[in-house]
């Protein structure tokens, strides 16, 4: 990480100082070492500051949006992103919301991010410093020192990683040698959540869905939620609300959410990864992911520009609506 | 806010037997914007109708709910109705109590409070109608044929007779359908292409019909007096401008082993080969798969023979796009996949054969030059048996549950046939019932059994076998005499099922016009527009809509040429105002709307905005009014709800829903 790290900064700044580009996204450390935030960098100062390292989960393509809108005239802005990270910008090209030809992509390699949470699961408090040594954590903390395994740490999406490919970039700095990873089935809870009687499924979504407080985090922070006006701050749409007033529009607030972005969502897992709560709210859209993979073949939002969904294509061999009552749905 | 008429039909006793009309007039003169409520026994009438437009002019109303039968029966009336009195068309809702409602239920006092909640929903969302005023748009003097055989070329002929341009788009090399294949036509047994042939020839050479054999209909765009078709031209590898017909070709070629599919696969053709002596048009073609040229490179005899220079060894398929004002389907149907009713034989015994397969050995250029023989030995037969309805009035999985209609007239035909060139053969006929309406159809059947002595015999075959003597034994029951019969036969015939095309559930989607369950493409009404889809500028002729025989497919055919003929003739069109358009504040320009529109209807535009503290330049749908057809697709993919259609506004739906929660 390290190594990629200095390549990175390297390149940037000989990017930035040539003219290639006038603003960099990338991330910077926040008040704690794993409270990693995206930053924009204008100066080879402010680049020195940019880090690159285990706690950077965030997706960083949906910044670009408000990005483009915003840039200069003849600006262009350098992002860095992670192999999972470029299917939600492809996505993105192919919805229009973003310019291509505004930004520059740096391809950066990864090993899998680590979650926070997980970590402090494993009763660490009060941590000051980690230090990555590959395939574990060095952690200090005001209690004294804590190794954790790696691999029991990673961030959801990490486990059932996409792969190491980047599916867009201008340049790819990934200096590493590759590890071998084993990879999840990311659909083995949404076959576990099938699986339950229509009343377990109901009890085991009240009860996660209940815990929301609806922050917005999950929508804000989503690369397929970029409307203009969303249903939920419209008045007209119907729906609009700022509060769960009760059980109904908890789930409802979710609901029409996993709607809107299926067939559009890449599985980057950022809904789950931000929620303050818990929700696991990526199980809503593997659930679509898996549906539109039965139904309609295996697609993959955002594996490459100009690639048509199934949602929005016909095609003879697409499921009948039959499909629902042959799943045993009426 | 609107002053909303409502108007509640009896519909004579239809509605008002089970929904208290007066209740419903009552409960719905306090909902919010009505200022008027009447019943009346006939509203569709002129005093129905005069009774809309006095009340419009003495309490000045802007909106009309008139509570009656479909919008599909009269929607288009009482549109004509308000705007004679001064009032938009399109203010006009009709809740429609006697489809949904009257002729469903049986409570009256259900019905009664179902009326009134549909009612509530249409003044719901009068309260949120619009005037909108309709475009026009221009028809293509054009009409598009697909299928050629005896429907489509009556149409086209008919059409191309009135003074338009016809195309006929066919899908195999030559145009004449299955009637080419038969060889006498029922009940006045004159040979099928005797009658046949000089309308292929007619249509052929007639001057405003052009023929695309050998090829299909790819895409279709656009909508009602403006379809843009691309027509796919199957590569045939003769040059059909040289090519004479002479047929050196088709004789020299090495190749034996191609099933002659005019014989219903009986015997065998070259790889180049003319469908049949009479086709149209006479010209060779060459099956890719049997062509010893593309197994293996080397022949190429029928090159070297062809006097003419016409075969093209590299010919491609060619695309073409043409222009059209109306399209009739004619699509025809095949018969049913007879293999899977094996308790016959049919795959396994070759004297148990289709009646269409027998239309081919009685016919002079059938595969026994017109000889009744077994196609096991070619011998001479005794004893025919001839088994009705397989597959049809089916209720199995297997079967169709309809009635193929021509199956007891061909076979009576058959059988009639038989007896009269070879009297000593025995033919027995197992038939549920046999069914002759029909302009001397049913004299015809009683000839056949009183005259020829055909031996009628009502049940069905349970299984037939092959004995040791290579004859077939059929069990069957006798229901009359109410006992288990054994017949030792030659052949079997079977009277199979007649379905539609293979080809035409692709055609259909194209179309976007609606089939049923079996297939068969759907009439806008069963009884009043037998010839239309309800798909505008998309007509129906012939077995595409349903079994039918000659006669009535020739019939159904003209009916949907003067259909066609009276859309041609008009120079403009009104179009549909109900069409979408994007809240261009809301729109994202993501591309949504664009890919699931059928029509093509919407592109982009890159737009200025003023923003807080600027201008911002973004992407936003365009609709063209003239291309939307109102579908709404694009209303419910839109992700952030810009897109909307007028006179189905999202709110106005809502409004609906929730006046009928309420």
């Amino acid at each position: 990480m390290q190594k990629i790290t200095g390549l990175a900064k390297k390149r940037i700044l000989e990017l930035l100082a040539d003219g290639t580009v006038t603003k960099v996204l990338g991330w910077v450390p926040g008040d704690f070492c794993y409270d990693v935030t995206p930053a924009y960098f204008e100066t080879a100062e402010e680049v020195e500051g940019m880090i690159y390292d285990s706690f950077c989960g965030a997706n960083l393509s949906k910044y670009l949006i408000n990005g483009c809108k915003t840039l200069e005239e003849g600006g262009k802005i350098l992002v860095l992103l992670k192999p999972c990270d470029t299917y939600s910008f492809n996505q993105l090209l192919n919805e229009h919301r973003i310019d291509r030809d505004k930004i520059y992509v740096i391809g950066v390699g990864c090993k899998g991010m680590a979650d926070i949470e997980k970590i402090k699961a494993q009763g660490v408090k009060g941590v000051t410093k980690i230090i990555d040594n590959g395939d574990t954590f060095e952690i200090k903390t005001i209690y004294g020192d804590k190794t954790v395994a790696k691999k029991d740490v990673l961030l959801e999406k990490c486990l059932s990683c996409k792969g190491k490919e980047h599916k867009a970039f201008d340049e790819v700095i990934d200096p590493e040698p590759e590890t071998e990873q084993e990879i999840k089935d990311r659909f083995e809870k949404v076959k576990e959540v099938e699986a339950m009687t229509a009343e377990e499924r109901y009890n085991f979504w009240s009860g996660e869905l209940s815990k929301c407080i609806r922050c917005n985090a999950c929508r804000n922070i989503c690369p397929a939620c970029s409307c203009m006006k969303c249903v939920f701050d419209n008045p007209r749409s119907g729906v609009a609300s700022k509060a769960n007033t009760d059980t109904f529009e908890e789930k409802m607030f979710h609901i029409i959410r996993a709607f809107h972005v299926a067939g559009r969502c890449t599985d980057c897992g950022e809904c789950s990864r931000v929620c303050p709560q818990g929700i696991p709210l990526h199980l809503l859209n593997r659930k679509f992911i898996k549906d539109i993979n039965e139904f309609y073949g295996d697609y993959q939002a955002g594996e490459e520009e100009g690639q048509r969904a199934p949602l929005v294509n016909f095609d003879f061999e697409d499921v009948e609506p039959s499909i629902v009552e042959e799943k045993g749905g009426n | 806010m609107q002053r909303i008429g409502v108007f509640v039909c009896w519909c004579g006793s239809n509605i008002a037997a089970t929904v208290d009309v007066a209740k419903v007039v009552e409960a719905v003169r306090n909902e919010p914007g009505v200022c008027y409520a009447q019943d009346y026994q006939y509203m569709c009438s002129e005093a129905g109708q005069g009774l809309i437009k006095t009340a419009i002019k003495e309490h000045g109303l802007t909106g009309i709910v008139v509570c009656s039968c479909s919008p599909r029966m009269h929607e288009a009336t009482f549109r004509k109705t308000a705007e004679a009195a001064g009032v938009n068309p399109y203010m006009v809702e009709i809740a429609n109590i006697r489809e949904h409602c009257s002729w469903i239920h049986k409570d009256k006092d259900e019905a009664t409070e179902k009326a009134i909640i549909l009612a509530r929903a249409a003044i719901a969302k009068v309260n949120l109608n619009a005037p909108l005023q309709p475009g026009e748009s221009a028809v293509v003097k054009r009409a598009l044929v697909i299928g050629g055989g005896i429907a489509g070329l009556q149409s086209a002929i008919d059409i191309a007779d009135a003074g338009y341009k016809v195309d006929i788009v066919e899908k195999s090399p030559t145009i004449g359908g299955k009637m080419a294949q038969l060889d006498k036509t029922f009940p006045t047994l004159d040979c099928a292409a005797c009658i046949l042939t000089p309308k292929m020839v007619e249509a052929a050479q007639h001057p405003n019909i052009t023929l695309y054999t050998y090829s299909e209909v790819a895409e279709v765009k656009g909508f009602v007096g403006n379809f843009t078709v691309k027509i796919k031209k199957k590569a045939r590898f003769v040059d059909e401008t040289k090519c004479t017909g002479c047929a050196v070709c088709t004789e020299k070629c090495p190749s034996r082993k191609g099933l002659n599919e005019f014989n219903c696969g009986l015997n065998k053709r070259g790889a180049v080969y003319i469908p049949f002596a009479q086709a149209v048009p006479n010209v060779a073609v060459i099956d890719q798969t049997q062509c010893l040229h593309f197994k293996t490179g080397k022949c190429g005899i029928c090159e070297k023979n062809c006097s003419a220079g016409a075969i093209k060894f590299d010919q491609q398929d060619e695309y073409l796009e043409e222009k059209y004002g109306a399209i009739v389907v004619a699509t025809g149907f095949q018969i049913t996949d007879v293999t899977k009713f094996d308790e016959f034989q049919y795959t396994k015994h070759p004297d148990v054969i289709t009646s269409l397969e027998l239309e081919r050995i009685m016919n002079a250029a059938g595969p026994t030059k017109g000889t009744l023989l077994r196609m096991s030995n070619m011998e001479h037969p005794k004893d025919i048996v001839f088994i009705q309805c397989v597959g049809s009035r089916d209720n199995t999985a297997r079967g169709k549950t309809y009635c193929s209609k021509i199956c007891c007239m061909y076979t009576a035909k058959h059988a009639m046939l038989i007896r009269e060139k070879y009297p000593d053969v025995n033919v027995h006929v197992f038939y549920i019932d046999v069914r002759t309406p029909g302009k001397n159809f049913d004299e015809f059947y009683r000839r056949a059994v009183e005259q020829y002595n055909v031996d009628y015999i009502k049940g069905m075959v349970g299984k037939v076998w092959e004995n040791a003597d290579g004859r077939l034994t059929v069990q069957a029951s006798d229901l009359i005499s109410n006992e288990q019969i054994l017949l030792d036969t030659d052949m079997v015939v079977l009277a199979a099922a007649v379905e539609p095309s293979d080809g035409v559930k692709n055609i259909a989607t194209m179309l976007t016009a609606s089939i049923d369950t079996n297939n068969f493409l759907t009439e806008a009404h069963p009884k009043l527009r037998p010839v239309e889809s309800p798909t505008a500028g998309v007509f129906l002729s012939g077995v595409c809509q349903g079994p039918k025989d000659i006669p009535e497919t020739v019939s159904q055919a003209g009916a949907a040429a003067i259909k066609v003929v009276g859309l041609l003739a008009k120079d403009k069109l009104v179009t549909n105002p109900c069409t979408a358009g994007p809240d261009e504040m809301m729109c994202n320009g993501c591309s949504t709307c664009a890919n699931v529109c059928p029509y093509g209807a919407i592109d982009y535009v890159d737009k200025e905005f003023r923003i807080p503290g600027g201008v911002e330049v973004r992407r936003v749908a365009r609709v063209n009014g003239a291309l939307c057809q109102g579908c709404g697709a694009c209303t419910v993919a839109c992700p952030s709800g810009a897109m909307d259609l007028k006179g189905f506004s999202n709110r106005q739906i809502m409004a609906e829903v929730d006046a009928i929660c309420k």
